[in-house]
């Protein structure tokens, strides 16, 4: 039977669950489902237009896999990891059927480093050997899990391709070839030695989210809003800027020329912290919305597999999902032709449960090969409910598993204030967790700081309300001040152009001083005002200019400005208080 | 092979026909189905090796159980193109109906093509001018990209749509190099014969393909229509090396002939009974716009649909936004006053346009006069409020300019007559010349030596 992308064949005893299967005269790559006596139910890959009854359905006894070695770097893969540029030199520039290319490069040289020696004995996840993948990355090849032994055959270094045998490790009654690359089933996570607590925040250099909103680094974020609020921007920012090892981007039955835009873009683009093109640390999956569907479903766990690879050479790893609800809309869609039972709105009822597995596979580790190193990977799906409500199932479910809600606001979007996460809406578990990092790190007041700003921008919030009631000038002026303040921080702090070059990407140390000085205009203002100065001598246009502007005067690496900030509104208090104490004096 | 012909069907149900015992059908092949010398064209939606599901483009009436035949052609729907088609009229699956001659020489290909391989697209940057000074001026369209019309029902989007067929343009060395598809799915006979009437007189036809859905024609063809019309785009743009504007109105009746095929199919419905692969498969037709690689055509798209009550948040405007880059919101307030186009601005939005306007694009002042237009007008909503409360004669000197340009904005910059055809430097022009109401002061978004070069303030009076 053919229905869509879900085919049913019989006779087929004997294939596993989720091994990949070729349907048809064409071959198209499919993967089994379901099992039901000699029947197999498979969920094709590709368009199964002209597939007919009794064509041939064969196994190939391996699981849904991904191909882990050198050369996943700067690739952009589809949903089941064929490697697009070489589609597109096999069959050109449309996406023709049946075509399989191997996911790395096969004839390429590499130069590899072995670290081990014949006869050494070695276990499961070790580095045995590096290669320089990009400048940015070295590539650490490891012995895949539950393998371990004695070392014997061990090559030397040298230039070899990724299909050479470094060593074979043989155990007491095995030998295992060791290549530069190994496979791995998608839907199986890869094994790592314990879980650990979060206790650094993955610096994004986005104001609202590194003050506000930190997501550590092995955390769980999602992104939901309606479209035009900026998710994708969000997403391709915190691709470009956050401070990990290694960045996955999935754009999961998103736009084509959005991930043109990538692919155009990130090469050009510099990583602030090591100066290397950001593609040098980049891997894409791309399978736009009008790619098949169920390769869809697949490519998150694509993607999270490649991620758990990187992880376990010890690396920060960030993976950006943009969108989960597509995916979950594919499974919907493939649940619906299977005619399984529907749940909430027609989503199945495992769900929630794939959503669970899905965001678990985050986590900051210990790896299987080291005693003492750590990898994390930092899961941030974006969520598109439908008509902006986030009660809908896919981001009511979302929330259970992530503790980073970074909530996007459509009238903050149609006021032009970008990034639209509401600080109202948005939460951070982390917070907590990650006090500690950033009084060592970045200042022991930081924390106190942000909770400040914080409370001043709820304050705000009430306030607003009875402004839209009886307007400003009712209000008492240490409320106004703080109406005034809060713009400050709104316009000044939390509004962070994508497209600026100083501002784009701004630094913890940069964040701090930036909310200190507000912070400080904020109290100094404040004791004049409960003096009986007047609200309007604090307000000097000059001043609020300045404090609105820093984030595009001062850059990163000039951060010595603010002391100049910071003695100009010295000074400029240093004088109105002078002047009332004579007032009052006489 | 010899062609599969059988007799007699088991089932009608609506526009699906079931046949039994049928072998070697393939998924999606085309059906002759005969009934006493009558043909009509059908899809296999549906097989296993007991029966077939077919859906009869032109419906089941007067079909009977035992006396049709149905012929299994062996392919999947196609359509043939070639550069003929210029200047034709065609019905929903690319039959002539303007009783010139079949098209002779052309290629056969399959209406749902293949998906664009996104490592050969090319980001879209350049323009296409379509006269119309909000379109132009502030959510400009860029060859390559999907930007959908919301309407609403007795609004003039048809109009608009003839008129943006009949003006738009592109510049510098491709403009000949120039044509439009015009699809058109569950309109009225009025409204067909409005547009076929004003691509005629006005000599736009000879580069315009169209093909016409009629209301009263069977809903199950409007599946097809949308697609054989991107198919003939893409063999001009991609093979011909043609700019080529898409333009599908309406997509609503598009998605409602979707939703009654899904339901007589009897699948599990999602939201308001839409099916759930809605997303996936208004993507598969949208995501067909773009612009390869080393290729010279491109595909822009502008899907028309009206909005059901209005309501944006309904499932067909939902998702279409979610797919498209940006969108042009008509507005009834603005109708009600007597705007034409009623561009509602502030909602609407063109993600693509940052990157394909400017210098060498189209004038090197226009990111920032737009930026400042819809900044000024934004304000113009927030006064406009105050005012219904407090009162005109209460506002601030300021505030007065900013309502004294609202209204020169909406009567000259956003009204324009229905045969006017503006440059895209007349639309800048005309921004800056309706910004001097505001002082100089105001205008902060645009550089001072933009306001030297341009700007000259309106007194006061």
């Amino acid at each position: 039977m053919v229905n869509g992308p879900v085919v049913k064949a019989k006779e087929m005893t004997g294939v596993m669950m989720h091994e990949v299967v070729k349907v048809g005269k064409l071959k198209l790559t499919g993967e089994v489902i379901v099992l039901e006596g000699d029947t197999a139910t498979i969920q094709v890959y590709e368009e199964t237009s002209g597939l007919k009854p009794n064509e041939p359905v064969e196994g190939t006894g391996k699981l849904l896999s991904v191909m882990l070695g050198p050369g996943l770097i700067g690739s952009v893969f589809d949903g089941i990891q064929r490697p697009l540029e070489v589609l597109r030199s096999k069959s050109g520039d449309f996406l023709q059927r049946g075509i399989s290319a191997e996911p790395l490069d096969f004839e390429k040289q590499w130069d590899v480093e072995i670290l081990v020696n014949e006869g050494d004995e070695v276990k499961e996840g070790q580095i045995v050997a590096k290669v320089n993948e990009t400048s940015a990355v070295e590539h650490r090849i490891m012995v895949p899990p539950n393998i371990s032994g004695k070392a014997t055959k061990v090559q030397k270094s040298g230039k070899y391709t990724i299909d050479t045998v470094l060593m074979i490790v043989e155990s007491k009654d095995e030998k295992h070839e060791v290549k530069l690359y190994q496979n791995w089933p998608v839907r199986v996570s890869r094994p790592y030695k314990e879980r650990l607590a979060p206790s650094e925040p993955l610096i994004t250099g986005q104001r609202v989210i590194d003050t506000f909103f930190p997501i550590s680094k092995g955390g769980a974020a999602a992104i939901p809003g309606g479209f035009g609020t900026g998710k994708t921007v969000t997403q391709h920012q915190l691709a470009k800027w956050a401070d990990a090892d290694i960045i996955l981007y999935i754009g999961c039955g998103e736009r084509g020329n959005e991930m043109t835009e990538v692919l155009e873009e990130f090469p050009k683009l510099m990583d602030p912290r090591s100066g290397k093109p950001l593609m040098e640390r980049t891997i894409l999956i791309a399978n736009t919305s009008n790619m098949p569907v169920s390769a869809r479903e697949a490519s998150i766990y694509t993607g999270v597999t490649i991620a758990e690879y990187f992880r376990d050479m010890g690396y920060n790893v960030a993976l950006m999902a943009d969108s989960t609800s597509r995916w979950a809309e594919a499974l919907r869609e493939i649940s619906g032709r299977l005619e399984e039972m529907p749940a909430e709105e027609g989503f199945p009822p495992y769900l929630s449960s794939r959503i669970a597995e899905f965001y678990e596979r985050a986590g900051r580790v210990r790896i299987l090969g080291s005693e003492d190193q750590n990898g994390s990977i930092s899961i941030i799906g974006a969520v598109s409910p439908p008509g902006g409500d986030f009660s809908e199932p896919v981001t009511t479910h979302t929330k259970r598993f992530v503790r980073c809600f970074w909530a996007l606001d459509k009238s903050l979007a149609n006021a032009r204030h970008y990034p639209s996460i509401s600080w109202l809406d948005s939460y951070s578990e982390y917070t907590t967790e990650l006090v500690d990092w950033f009084e060592q790190n970045v200042d022991p007041n930081f924390s106190k700081l942000s909770k400040r700003a914080m409370s001043l921008l709820s304050e705000d919030n009430n306030l607003q309300q009875i402004i839209k009631l009886v307007g400003e000038d009712v209000l008492p002026d240490d409320q106004k001040l703080i109406v005034r303040v809060a713009n400050i921080l709104k316009v000044g702090y939390l509004q962070q152009s994508a497209f600026s070059d100083v501002d784009a990407f701004c630094d913890m140390h940069k964040q701090h001083e930036m909310l200190r000085i507000i912070l400080m205009y904020y109290d100094r203002a404040n004791s004049l005002i409960s003096k009986g100065v007047a609200i309007s001598e604090v307000l000097e246009e000059k001043i609020v200019n300045t404090l609105m502007r820093m984030k595009e005067t001062v850059s990163n690496d000039k951060l010595e400005y603010f002391k100049q900030i910071e003695q100009t509104i010295r000074s400029f208090f240093d004088s109105l208080d002078e002047k009332y104490e004579k007032v009052k004096e006489a | 092979m010899p062609l599969k012909e059988y007799m007699g069907l088991s089932q009608i149900n609506g526009p699906l026909i079931f046949i039994e015992n049928v072998g070697n059908v393939g998924y999606n092949e085309v059906v002759e189905v005969t009934f006493r010398q009558e043909t009509r064209i059908g899809q296999v939606v549906q097989i296993s090796d007991k029966f077939a599901v077919v859906q009869v483009f032109q419906g089941t009436e007067g079909l009977n159980v035992n006396e049709t035949k149905v012929k299994f052609l062996g392919k999947t729907l196609q359509v043939k193109v070639s550069e003929e088609i210029l200047g034709r009229t065609f019905n929903g699956i690319g039959e002539p109906i303007d009783g010139g001659v079949d098209i002779i020489n052309g290629v056969y290909q399959d209406i749902n093509g293949f998906p664009i391989n996104p490592a050969s697209r090319m980001y879209p940057r350049n323009f296409i001018q379509t006269g119309i000074s909000a379109i132009d001026g502030l959510m400009t369209l860029i060859r390559g990209q999907k930007l959908p019309i919301f309407s609403g029902n007795g609004l003039p989007h048809n109009r608009l749509a003839v008129q943006i067929t009949k003006q738009a343009k592109i510049k510098g060395e491709e403009s000949g190099n120039f044509a439009i598809v015009f699809a058109a799915m569950g309109i009225k006979h009025d409204d067909a014969r409005f547009m076929l009437s004003n691509f005629e007189e006005s000599g736009a036809i000879k580069n315009v393909v169209t093909f016409l859905n009629l209301a009263d024609d069977p809903t199950i063809e409007r599946i097809a229509t949308p697609r054989v019309a991107l198919t003939a785009a893409e063999y001009l743009a991609f093979e011909k090396g043609m700019h080529v504007l898409v333009i599908l109105t309406d997509m609503t009746n598009y998605c409602e002939a979707l939703r009654e095929l899904s339901t007589s199919r009897g699948e599990v419905p999602s939201r308001k009974g839409y099916p759930g692969y809605l997303y996936s498969d208004l993507a598969s037709m949208y995501e067909r716009a773009g612009m390869i690689r080393n290729k010279r055509g491109s595909v822009t798209q502008i899907p028309i649909l009206s909005m059901p009550n209005d309501d944006i948040t309904h499932p067909i405007p939902d998702l279409t936004g979610y797919i498209t880059e940006g969108q042009i919101v008509l507005s009834r307030e603005l109708q009600r006053k007597g705007v034409y186009p009623p561009i509602g601005i502030l909602p609407s939005l063109s993600r693509l346009m940052k990157d394909g306007i400017g210098e060498g694009y189209t004038r090197a002042d226009h990111p920032h006069v737009s930026s400042q237009l819809f900044a000024a007008y934004s304000r113009v909503q927030e006064v406009r409020a105050l005012a219904s409360i407090i009162g005109e004669e209460e506002l601030t000197n300021i505030d007065r300019r900013y309502l004294k340009f609202g209204d020169a904005f909406e009567r000259e910059f956003l009204s324009q007559g229905y045969d006017e055809d503006r440059s895209i430097e007349e639309t800048l022009d005309l921004g800056w010349k309706l910004l001097g109401n505001l002082p100089p002061s105001e205008l902060t978004r645009v550089s001072e030596e933009e306001l030297k070069k341009y700007y000259k303030e309106i007194g006061e009076n």
